[in-house]
């Protein structure tokens, strides 16, 4: 008993301790210049995929829903973020200040937004669910992509028009309808991508290994026996849904702050599916996986540029097969004989492990 | 604080519901008028009525289908009655919904287990402790002593509960990983660590042996007795119903047809009727 | 006039909608499931008529046949290979599943015919209705996607409820357990029911070309959505609610289109799902279960 505490401790303090070395030595490759300029430009976005993966797991490995709109948050994210960072431009010059206020903006509107979505989406389950998750992505999707915005002297102007923003002297559009963000001051580092993923992890770890993450599996596992021991759904299914939005937004703003420029379909349904893949791949419910995940698939189509081709096809292969052999008996078995040795053979889908 | 509680004789009330002498001081913990529900115009729970002492053991029995389930799924809430009123503790229960009810002091097991599967034994339990550990979200991100002193508290908590049925060493088991008897108690341990005031068990002793059933028994007093709480069970193990309750409640097509102590529901001839030839007899499901 | 032209735009639209959400709606309503690579099967089916009018050179009912006798079995197949080994699965697997043949169908396609458009000619061959001094103009295309969808209809419509097949379906979707004990056959009426849903799938497939000359592998992924939303919006199980929701959905999306915004007309319909799954989840048409406990 002690022996399984422990356990699930040590796992812990593994995922961190994985993520600390991954850094060191990535730093170390950059220092020796041992690293490719397209890898080194891939390392951001690692770092948030990373983030929104193991934000993903919150709602799909631990609260056992599937949302398709994991997307639609980063994008939220991504634009509050982008524009906090361009309007404190010269209010703040520390350019790691503003990238750490516009991640906590995009993270705070994300979360809103979350919440928002959450009231209605919550009221239903499995697979409606999934596809309102999908819906709402698409409507941020189509929304955002319709705003114009910019900023003078006399402050902030929206519209949904395009050319119908009168700006004065020094004005300048942050948002340009479907083109989306441009003329966006690169932020973003590793180093304040390594600090997000760390700030996550200990956000999810502790949050699942608590009174809170206890009372989610429980709403995962069986809602009714959950209510009738007096552990409220809706409560547990919004802490879970948007603790997941928020850190999604943080991520997302520090993507965008990584391009010059970022549109709307950047974040469409393609994203929330490679999300997905990441979470299912690194294993639902399993945080370290999923970092794994993220940063494996990520970096390999860099590597191998043949990859890149039918990248999207393994994908889908991989999801399928997946699914089949933790879900189907005698696929099982198959492959465990074969030698791919599951950890979790005893247990059906859901996993007893969050590590 | 193990007391017994003795056995009294049952004495009438007005609503023509028995409960035990010793309780009649006392207002009755679960007060029951006129409840009915209809699926589709089909009645299947009309006006029934009963009281249950505070610390009585209550038997509901009847055939397969009676509807017997669905009163304990309208005592929680689960359903929505159509007509009449709950009353828990002298307070109504109309706007309460199966989150208050518990709360408020029902705890129930299932007739077809509900664990938490893939948590541990003692997760399990936990979940059942949850409202009373005094901690919230931030504290449980940020680790605050608040944490470590509740999850402490509610760790030791667990184990005396478990402690009840001999379960500790299983504490750190998948609950999904039990066999079924184990599992039907630790269903009746998470019931219980809500601090209910009124515990329904759904047929515990289904799947059980005779000598689990007995052990089954003791516990059930045992718990009754150290809890100072009321519980109402279904079943269909006659010895277990006339072995341990002291009023019993015969409900056939969701209404109640008898109600009395053992004795005289053994001798209702209405009962022996919708139990044809079942009025003896060891019948177990 | 321009309204009541958009109005029937808006039927033909929703007449190949309906005819998609009839495959979502019977797999559904018997295999409890959301075949989610069902739109990609639809593309399936334009690439598949495409080619055998283009590069094989055949008339378009043969192409039409072609289509749809590739499209049953790849509905069969994806059903055999991957939902079959997760019948006793939970409903995230299942769907996970679905989203990844889905994703196969479209890169897959993208790999054999490239992400580059093609252009579709319509396989009607009659031109357009003038009417009102042609002030109202309706094509051919329009007026046989209405007619087809209304015989698919009507057709179906008789084999669930004379066929001794639809009695099977119907028994299926009542309740797997007792449908079985009665001996018919589980896994063959899912066959059947996929394979009625992935012909139907084609036939939609080519309608939606006809009418929206672009084909490409992404060319069913909205529709499908689109559709299911029509089919939950009908009463995800019902026949007539599918035609129904299917028929009213193309008209609100291209009424939407010209009135409110081109740009946000997806986001109409979408919002149109959510309202719909709030308001009345069980849809136009579909009946209330109670869960068991």
């Amino acid at each position: 008993m002690k022996y399984l505490r422990l356990r699930s401790k040590i796992d812990n303090w593994l995922t961190y301790g994985l993520i600390i070395v991954a850094y060191i030595v990535m730093r170390l490759l950059i220092a020796g210049g041992n690293i490719s300029s397209t890898l080194q430009g891939q390392l951001v976005p690692i770092t948030a995929y990373i983030v929104m993966a193991i934000s993903l797991n919150l709602t799909v490995g631990v609260l056992g829903e599937l949302s398709l709109g994991h997307a639609g948050f980063m994008s939220v994210g991504a634009f509050s973020g982008v524009i906090t960072a361009t309007l404190l431009t010269d209010a703040i010059p520390m350019t790691w200040l503003r990238l750490a206020l516009a991640m906590l903006v995009g993270g705070l509107f994300a979360g809103i937004f979350g919440f928002l979505i959450g009231i209605p989406v919550l009221r239903l389950q499995g697979d409606y669910l999934a596809i309102v998750t999908l819906a709402f992505g698409e409507i941020i999707k189509n929304v955002v992509g319709t705003i114009y915005l910019g900023y003078d002297a006399n402050g902030i102007q929206v519209s949904i028009e395009n050319n119908t923003l009168q700006l004065g002297e020094g004005g300048k559009v942050i948002l340009n309808g479907p083109k989306g963000a441009t003329g966006i001051t690169k932020l973003s580092s590793f180093n304040a991508g390594f600090i997000l993923i760390l700030i996550t992890l200990f956000i999810v770890l502790n949050l699942i290994n608590s009174k809170s993450g206890r009372a989610i599996k429980a709403v995962r596992d069986d809602k009714i026996a959950a209510e009738s021991v007096g552990i409220s759904i809706w409560r547990y299914r919004m802490m879970a849904f948007v603790t997941s939005a928020t850190l999604a937004g943080a991520a997302g703003a520090l993507y965008a702050l990584n391009y010059s420029a970022v549109d709307a379909g950047k974040f469409d349904f393609n994203k929330s599916i490679l999300i997905l893949v990441f979470v299912v791949l690194g294993g639902m419910g399993n945080i370290r996986g999923s970092i794994i995940a993220a940063t494996v698939l990520t970096v390999l189509p860099e590597v191998l540029r043949a990859f890149d081709e039918v990248r999207m096809l393994v994908y889908a292969i991989i999801l399928i097969l997946v699914m089949l052999v933790r879900n189907n008996k005698t696929l099982r078995q198959l492959f465990q004989k074969i030698g791919i040795r599951r950890r979790n053979s005893l247990s059906n889908n859901k996993e007893g492990d969050e590590t | 604080m193990n007391r017994t509680i003795k056995k009294t004789k049952m004495v009438p009330l007005p609503s023509h519901s028995i409960i035990p002498e010793r309780d009649i001081a006392q207002k009755p913990i679960l007060e029951v008028r006129r409840l009915g529900i209809n699926f589709g115009g089909l009645a299947a729970v009309e006006d029934f009525n009963i009281d249950v002492g505070r610390t009585e053991i209550c038997g509901i029995i009847g055939p397969n289908g009676a509807g017997k389930t669905t009163i304990f799924n309208l005592l929680t809430k689960i359903y929505q009655p159509t007509s009449g009123a709950i009353l828990l503790d002298g307070h109504d229960t109309a706007n309460m919904n199966t989150v208050q009810i518990n709360q408020a002091g029902i705890a129930r097991t299932f007739q077809n287990i509900r664990l938490f599967p893939s948590l541990s034994v003692e997760d399990n339990v936990k979940i059942g402790l949850h409202n009373q550990i005094g901690y919230n979200m931030l504290s449980g991100i940020f680790r605050l002593p608040a944490f470590f002193s509740g999850e402490r508290r509610a760790r030791k908590r667990a184990m005396e509960l478990l402690d009840i049925f001999d379960m500790t060493h299983l504490a750190s088991h998948r609950a999904g990983s039990l066999p079924y008897g184990a599992q039907r108690r630790l269903e009746l341990i998470r019931a219980l660590a809500t601090n209910p005031k009124l515990l329904l068990l759904d047929e515990p002793a289904a799947g059980m042996n005779p000598s689990e059933t007995e052990e089954l028994m003791s516990n059930i007093e045992k718990i009754r007795d150290s809890f100072q709480i009321a519980i109402m069970l279904i079943e269909h193990d006659m010895r277990l119903v006339m072995g341990i309750c002291e009023g019993i409640a015969v409900i056939n097509y969701g209404k109640i047809i008898a109600k009395g102590t053992p004795e005289e529901i053994q001798n209702n001839p209405l009962v022996i009727e919708a139990y044809l030839g079942k009025k003896k007899g060891n019948h177990t499901c | 006039m321009t309204f009541l032209s958009h109005l029937i735009s808006g039927i033909s639209l929703g007449s190949i909608y309906a005819i998609i959400a009839l495959g979502y709606t019977m797999v559904y309503g018997i295999a409890k499931m959301l075949n989610f690579a069902h739109g990609d099967v639809i593309m399936v089916g334009g690439y598949m008529s495409f080619i055998a009018m283009i590069y094989f050179g055949w008339p378009p009912l043969l192409s039409i046949l072609f289509a749809m006798v590739v499209c049953t079995v790849l509905g069969i197949l994806i059903e055999q290979l991957a939902y079959k080994p997760l019948r006793a699965a939970p409903s995230l697997a299942v769907l996970i599943t679905a989203i990844g043949v889905s994703y196969f169908l479209q890169n897959a396609a993208q790999l054999i015919f490239s992400a580059n458009h093609k252009s579709y000619s319509s396989v009607v061959p009659f031109g357009s209705l003038r009417l009102f001094n042609d002030r109202l103009i309706i094509s051919g295309t329009t007026i046989v996607t209405i007619i087809v969808c209304i015989v698919i209809i009507l057709a179906l419509n008789t084999i669930v409820n004379k066929t001794k097949i639809g009695k099977a379906m119907r028994a299926v979707s009542e309740d797997k357990d007792a449908a079985q004990l009665m001996g018919i056959n589980i896994n063959k009426t899912i066959s059947i029911t996929f394979a009625i849903g992935s012909a139907l799938a084609a036939v939609a497939g080519v309608l939606l070309c006809s009418a929206y000359p672009i084909l490409m592998p992404t060319t069913g992924a909205m529709p499908g959505i689109k559709a299911f939303t029509a089919a939950v919006f009908g009463g995800i199980g019902s026949i007539p609610g599918a035609f129904l929701g299917g028929i009213l959905l193309g008209i609100i999306e291209i009424l939407g289109k010209a009135y409110i915004s081109t740009q946000l007309s997806d986001a109409i319909v979408f919002a149109v799902l959510i309202i719909i799954l709030l308001v009345k989840p069980t849809g136009l048409l579909g009946k209330k279960v109670l869960v068991k406990v």
